[in-house]
């Protein structure tokens, strides 16, 4: 591996490189691109469920044959919504925020010269590329692309009579999701043996950076669960191309009786949820251990109860695979499974509960050092509070029963895992900038940043709440038809224009990021006087991450202000003192 | 066409902000203590923003949520539902504050020092146990509602009432004198029998299927939901009740309405709340709305999904018996 002499060409240094390094920045920019994409497709459809059957030129160019005169379809809302959360979820929170950070992190903070396979790793980004290239030519085709709900139930997802995007925007939807699922299978395998195997001389596993515990379980809980989901979605692609009946059964659509029998959409549910549910931790463990570092750091304060913080992560990343049914409570399911979910779903705000306390607890008498990425993360920790009390609602199987896929839940998941792991992911771009480009962004654009997003993103989610409470259901294209709901039209218009705010602030971060990459200030070693091994090696990038020989572990990577040394910092590879107990 | 010249435009800005960049002064990169002190007071001010906006939410937007529930599983629904925002907001009330007030009170001094204090077994005790100790009760007392509400089995003469879903309309189908729903399926759909009811079961002949669901008050229904095409959600939020509709299998759900319409037109909350609603249709020059119950769609189901609705009337049983009797049944529809 120590091969930091051969020469570099243009493609196997910025396209085909193996370096862990060069590949989290693909995944990174990869990530912001879809991420914007989605995102814009956020703002039409708030545009239709604010002001309904208003025209909207941005519409009427964006949308083509989808429009007429400046108003979207149903079909084509849709679709927007169904396309906003498959990117989010998955190639913005997964692959962009794990793909990027595990990347980055792993071999730097434990001490590796670079992933156990560079070359599975180079395969995994461009499969997660390749998938992303199908996704986006999905939005162009003729009837438009999946439109089911991220979810993609069948049969509305099996039947192109149903819903026009179950038909070719279905497929390719499924082709995406298979190559994506195999690129985070090779990506995963790749972080686990990582972890397992090359952590340099000293690093024990209870010396690990919380950063590190949490994409390792983060992969493991991948490993575990998304096969499920590929499963599923081949059997769907058997269903819908093959004629079997795995999901489908006594069918009666547009006038005429289809041959399927004996399937149930239920099962479908089974074997996404099982997926589904364990991905908000995927999503939000890797969140989660980010800030834990980055609050550790800035507060110049060890994080309160490491071990605890560990076995939390743990703990969830267990219970997240047994919970997938809360998700199915009014789905037909036998009531006493209902019960047994509803027990073990709400087990997970235990350990949910010590994560939250130990971060208070860090802040508690800390210096807190005020950077970006600070701010983000702390905001993390209020939005994480806030979405996850509401589980205490949608995971009490009775109460769910009148809140079950209302906007209530739309805003419950979008605190608690939406906007808390972009959260923890801006604060990782913050932070790990000056390691990944050399340079550091701006604090300034920083600030205005978090406190645009921040006061938009509640602005937005909060009042979703209450429409919720009053009975709207999710996935309305408008909700004109119903008088009842006359009332609800008025917070949605302010919902929107929160959103619209929260849309604009990212350009804010746009114009920081891209900028800094090239004319930010050069960054120094290790800007924010960091414990970790990512801050020993040199700024300026080179394969094998370290000039010379990895530096050794003496201690965890917490020993911020720590009694009897001047500076209020002791990086991981400071020998202990004499007479100092080792951790 | 015009998209293109919206990429343009972005493009355009790019460019400019990236001219403009250079302006900048771009050396601002680490917070120094100036900013941690500006920083941990606006971190003051947005929990103020946070505590305001949660204030103003249920201050203003109290009068659009559902009015009290319609039947007597609805009221057990709301207490727990009570119960349990109650322990919410407590919860979150004092955690956002510690988190507000810690990031405004220790906000970063040059030349102090943070106290280093890694662990405490016993504070970690209490943030487990006290959360375990709590939860075991929250569970205990919805589990406790929900067997409650999902188990029909003890019902007295329940009223049996099939619900029928299709891409975007629902049917509805009652059991008749016998209080036994004939067998059904989609193979049996034919011209007007558009339930798939099988009319060779003599349990079929006095169905009576409707496309208005009338219920009685105080006495139990148990709903049978089918749907003939793809997944539907029967979504009764007055009465705290739903249940998914799905192809190729019979689901259930039952409740017991204890307001009628007329009563819940007259109940506070529900004033209030069309008070609302009617003056913004005034301002928008529409007809005044008159309150009723109401089945949606709360599974996601193609393009019409947003507007698919069926009236439910809930009456006094006599005024519900005279309904029904006034309905044909299956045998008198199919000839």
């Amino acid at each position: 591996m120590s091969d930091h002499h051969h020469k570099e060409t243009f493609v196997t240094k910025y396209i085909f490189s193996t370096d862990h390094k060069m590949i989290s920045k693909q995944y990174l920019v990869t990530g912001i691109f879809m991420g914007i994409i989605g995102v814009m497709m956020s703002m039409l459809f708030r545009l239709q469920i604010a002001w309904p059957d208003h025209s909207f030129s941005v519409i009427e160019a964006f949308l083509g044959r989808h429009q007429d005169g400046g108003v979207m379809s149903p079909d084509i809302y849709l679709a927007l919504v169904t396309i906003h959360g498959t990117i989010m979820v998955f190639f913005v929170l997964t692959a962009g925020l794990s793909g990027t950070f595990s990347n980055l992190l792993i071999p730097l903070q434990i001490g590796a010269r670079d992933m156990a396979s560079g070359f599975l790793n180079m395969v995994s980004y461009w499969l997660f590329f390749l998938s992303s290239v199908i996704m986006v030519i999905s939005l162009f085709v003729e009837a438009g692309p999946a439109s089911a709900g991220w979810t993609i139930y069948p049969p509305l997802s099996a039947l192109p009579q149903a819903i026009p995007g179950s038909g070719l925007g279905m497929t390719l939807w499924l082709v995406s999701m298979a190559i994506f699922i195999a690129s985070s299978l090779i990506g995963a395998l790749n972080y686990i043996v990582t972890v397992l195997n090359l952590r340099t001389v000293g690093m024990k596993m209870t010396r690990l950076p919380l950063t590190i515990w949490a994409f390792f379980v983060t992969a493991i809980i991948g490993v575990v669960s998304f096969p499920v989901l590929l499963s599923a979605a081949l059997l769907l692609i058997f269903d819908r191309s093959f004629g079997t009946s795995f999901f489908l059964s006594d069918i009666f659509i547009q006038g005429e009786v289809l041959h399927y029998q004996g399937g149930s959409p239920v099962l479908f549910e089974h074997l996404f949820w099982f997926l589904g549910h364990p991905e908000v931790y995927i999503v939000l463990l890797p969140a989660l251990g980010i800030t834990s570092e980055i609050i550790s750091t800035n507060s110049r304060k060890p994080i309160f109860g490491y071990r605890a913080m560990i076995g939390s992560i743990i703990a969830i990343a267990f219970l997240s695979t047994i919970v997938w049914g809360h998700h199915m409570f009014v789905s037909g399911m036998n009531p006493f499974l209902g019960s047994v979910f509803t027990f073990t779903t709400l087990l997970i705000a235990i350990p949910s509960a010590v994560k939250a306390f130990n971060y208070i607890t860090t802040l508690w008498k800390g210096n807190l050092q005020m950077n970006p990425a600070m701010l983000f993360s702390i905001g993390l920790v209020s939005t994480f509070i806030s979405g996850g009390l509401t589980g205490l609602v949608l995971g009490d199987s009775a109460l769910d029963i009148n809140v079950h896929d209302t906007y209530f839940v739309v805003a419950h998941f979008h605190l608690v895992m939406g906007v808390s792991a972009i959260y923890g992911m801006f604060a990782g771009v913050y932070h790990w900038f000056p390691k990944m480009y050399g340079r550091m962004m701006n604090k300034t654009l920083g600030y205005w940043h978090f406190w645009i997003t921040a006061v938009a993103a509640y602005g937005v989610f909060f009042p979703m709440h209450f429409i919720g409470l009053a009975g709207l259901p999710r996935r309305y294209y408008s909700n004109t038809a119903f008088p009842l709901f006359d009332d609800v039209a008025d917070v949605n218009i302010v919902i929107t224009l929160f959103a619209i705010l929260g849309g604009a602030a990212q350009i804010i971060f746009l114009a920081n990021f891209f900028i800094s990459i090239y004319k930010g200030k050069k960054a120094e070693q290790n800007p924010w006087k960091s414990n970790t091994l990512e801050w020993t090696t040199p700024v300026e990038h080179i394969h094998g991450n370290w000039p010379g020989e990895i530096p050794h572990v003496e201690r965890w990577a917490y020993d911020y202000s720590k009694p009897g040394y001047d500076e209020d910092f002791v990086p991981q590879n400071v020998p202990l003192k004499e007479g100092e107990e080792p951790s | 066409m015009t998209a293109i010249l919206y990429i343009l435009l972005a493009i355009v800005i790019g460019v400019a902000i990236w001219q403009i960049a250079s302006i900048f002064n771009l050396k601002g990169v680490i917070a120094t203590e100036k900013d941690n002190n500006t920083q941990g007071i606006l971190f003051a001010v947005f929990g103020v923003f946070f505590y305001g906006l949660m204030i103003f939410s249920f201050w203003k937007y109290s009068v659009i949520l559902l009015p009290d529930a319609a039947s007597i599983e609805g009221e057990s629904y709301d207490t727990l539902y009570l119960v349990t925002m109650l322990l919410i907001l407590f919860v979150q009330a004092v955690t956002q504050f510690l988190l507000f007030f810690f990031a405004f009170k220790y906000r970063g001094i040059n030349n102090r020092k943070a106290l280093f204090y890694a662990d405490s077994h016993k504070l970690e005790m209490i943030w487990t146990i006290i959360p375990a100790v709590v939860l075991s009760g929250i569970v205990l007392y919805g589990l406790s509602v929900w067997n409650n509400v999902m188990d029909a089995s003890d019902a007295e003469n329940p009223l049996i009432v099939e619900v029928y879903a299709k891409q975007f309309q629902w049917e509805a189908r009652y059991a008749g004198e016998d209080n036994e729903l004939g067998l059904a399926n989609v193979r049996n759909i034919k011209g007007i029998n558009t339930m798939g009811v099988d009319m060779t079961d003599k349990n079929a002949m006095d169905d009576v299927p409707v496309r208005e669901l009338h219920l009685p008050k105080g006495r139990k229904v148990i709903f049978k939901f089918r749907s003939q095409d793809v997944l539907h959600s029967a979504y009764m939020p007055h009465f705290r009740a739903q249940m998914n509709c799905v192809p190729g299998m019979v689901t259930q759900f039952a409740f017991t309405p204890s307001m009628t319409t007329e009563e819940m037109r007259m109940n506070e909350e529900t004033i209030a709340k069309v008070a609302g609603i009617n003056k913004i249709r005034a301002e928008k020059g529409e007809d005044p709305y008159e309150f009723d119950y109401l089945l949606l769609c709360n599974k996601i189901c193609g393009s019409s999904h947003y507007n698919m609705q069926m009236k439910i009337v809930v009456e006094e049983e006599a005024a519900f018996n005279t309904w029904l009797k006034s309905k044909q049944t299956m045998a008198q529809v199919v000839k």
